[in-house]
């Protein structure tokens, strides 16, 4: 194994598992934003989704580990690329202007540990059910876990809503760069579909700002209610 | 048209080890057919009779095909221009009572030897690491005797162009020295000549890359945009897929691990 230690620690091997983790996660972050865009085909459909999720037993519990080590490989990847890569310049420019790269791109680690901070909170909160712990055990008529009312009540918390469109933008802004950069880190690199390579990052977030704002906002301007 | 009286901010560092610092100069009448390193001279000129100490900076050909030229000129290494060295930068680009901020290359991996000059050594390590071929061709072939079809070819002399000025280094803002070593890599990769050690070769001059202490690529492409020579950032993504093959597919792995011969 000393071959793939050697690999993740070279420069291009390390950016090809941010390539490679960083894909896996925006997938989930797809898989998980289409999910959520249940919630406007009511309590009913919603908690169904949430009850066949929590159905899965072993099988969730190895999505939820893989799902860890992607994260936890990618931010500690992440943060040891980011401080190798200030060291390399110990004087810094008195004048340095850049004319290509974005300001999304150059604040990945910045909008990368508000993110994971945020997940945190996050998995607090409709997770563990430590945040609103009031609303956390609700059942519906069904006797499901009520995971619709536990979304609604949540975001009617100004405080909550707000703090998650924040987090949301800045997720955004960090897969603007990531979700189509991954596509250069492992060589796919085609004059066919340089188009894809070059706006894939920015169409990609996009989408994701849309789909993942749509809920919580759907409940602030009460198109979903209880 | 008239001459330009300009304000010069240069860094200014008595050796590697000095601390060095900004330090601000006027120069007049310097006329807009000058280049810039001839308005550099004139400002040499007058620190000389003052009995100062002229500024150090690199030039050679002063023709844009050497790559010894460096200088970042208001944040940009090469000066405004696309395309375009330091020595082929006019002083028409600027106007009269600019100021004009002018900076050595920094990276941790090209220490600052003097004032502007920076040792690049780093780039000679990589390009000593594999950028070559080894076996002994005797000498120069007949022309076509080795066929290479023409978009193959044409792509080779694209990367084969990289005068190694280190300006990609220069404008990262990971100090990743990609482009450069990308060049190098895929101006071999695209001949058949290059084929036998191409896989041992990419991992060898990447392990020297990452040896000399550059940062690491984030795809940012400062690179692409202050390369005088054009060299295009795609050859970044050949060198990515090339040295995961390296590493996945090569079957030679301990001729790989060793290095190019
Ligand atoms: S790739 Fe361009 S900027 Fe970098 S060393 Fe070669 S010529 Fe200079
Ligand atoms: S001095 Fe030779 S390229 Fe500028």
């Amino acid at each position: 194994m000393s071959w793939f230690v050697s690999y993740v620690r070279s420069s291009v091997g390390a950016k090809q598992l941010m390539a490679v983790t960083g894909l896996g996660l925006v997938l989930f972050a797809i898989v998980h934003m289409i999910g959520h865009l249940g919630m406007f085909s009511g309590r009913d459909h919603y908690n169904a989704y949430a009850h066949f999720l929590q159905g899965l037993g072993g099988l969730k519990w190895i999505a939820r580990g893989g799902l860890l080590t992607i994260f936890v490989v990618h931010m500690i990847t992440g943060i040891s690329l980011a401080r190798a890569n200030a060291a390399a310049r110990p004087q810094k420019y008195v004048v340095q202007r850049y004319t290509r790269t974005t300001f999304y791109a150059r604040t990945m680690a910045l909008t990368g540990l508000v993110v994971l901070a945020f997940i945190v909170y996050h998995l607090m909160h409709f997770t563990l059910g430590w945040i609103q712990p009031d609303y956390f055990h609700h059942l519906d008529d069904k006797g499901r876990y009520d995971a619709y009312s536990m979304f609604v009540l949540g975001f009617k918390n100004t405080g909550i809503l707000i703090s998650y469109l924040v987090a949301v933008t800045l997720l955004c802004l960090h897969l603007a760069h990531g979700a189509g950069s991954w596509l250069q880190s492992l060589g796919l690199n085609h004059p066919k579909y340089a188009v894809l390579t070059k706006n894939a990052g920015p169409a990609l977030a996009l989408i994701l700002i849309a789909g993942y704002l749509a809920p919580p906002l759907g409940v602030a301007f009460n198109l979903i209610k209880l | 048209m008239s001459d330009m009286n300009l304000t010069l901010h240069i860094w200014r560092q008595a050796k590697g080890t000095a601390a060095g610092a900004m330090k601000t100069y006027q120069v007049k009448g310097i006329s807009e057919h000058a280049s810039f390193l001839e308005m550099l001279d004139v400002l040499n000129e007058q620190l000389q009779e003052k009995g100062e100490e002229p500024v150090a900076f690199d030039s050679d050909c002063r023709e844009g095909i050497c790559g010894m030229c460096s200088l970042v000129i208001n944040g940009r290494p090469h000066g405004p221009d696309a395309g375009t060295t330091t020595c082929q930068l006019h002083m028409r680009r600027f106007k009269n009572g600019d100021e004009i901020y002018i900076e050595p290359f920094r990276a941790g991996a090209f220490p600052v030897v003097r004032d502007l000059c920076v040792d690049r050594k780093a780039f000679d390590d990589i390009v000593a690491a594999g950028g070559y071929v080894t076996a002994n061709v005797g000498s120069a072939p007949d022309a076509n005797a080795v066929p290479i079809p023409k978009e193959q070819a044409d792509r080779a002399f694209d990367a084969a162009a990289c005068i190694g000025c280190g300006a990609c280094v220069a404008a990262c803002p990971n100090s990743s020295a990609m482009l450069f070593t990308a060049a190098k890599v895929a101006h071999l990769a695209h001949l058949p000549q290059g084929q036998p050690e191409r896989l041992r070769r990419v991992k060898a001059m990447v392990t020297a890359m990452d040896a000399a202490g550059f940062g690491n690529c984030s795809n940012h492409y400062e690179c692409e945009a202050a390369c005088p020579k054009g060299i295009s950032k795609d050859y970044i993504a050949l060198m990515n897929r090339d040295y995961a093959k390296s590493v996945f597919v090569a079957k030679d792995a301990k001729a790989v691990s060793d290095g190019a011969g």
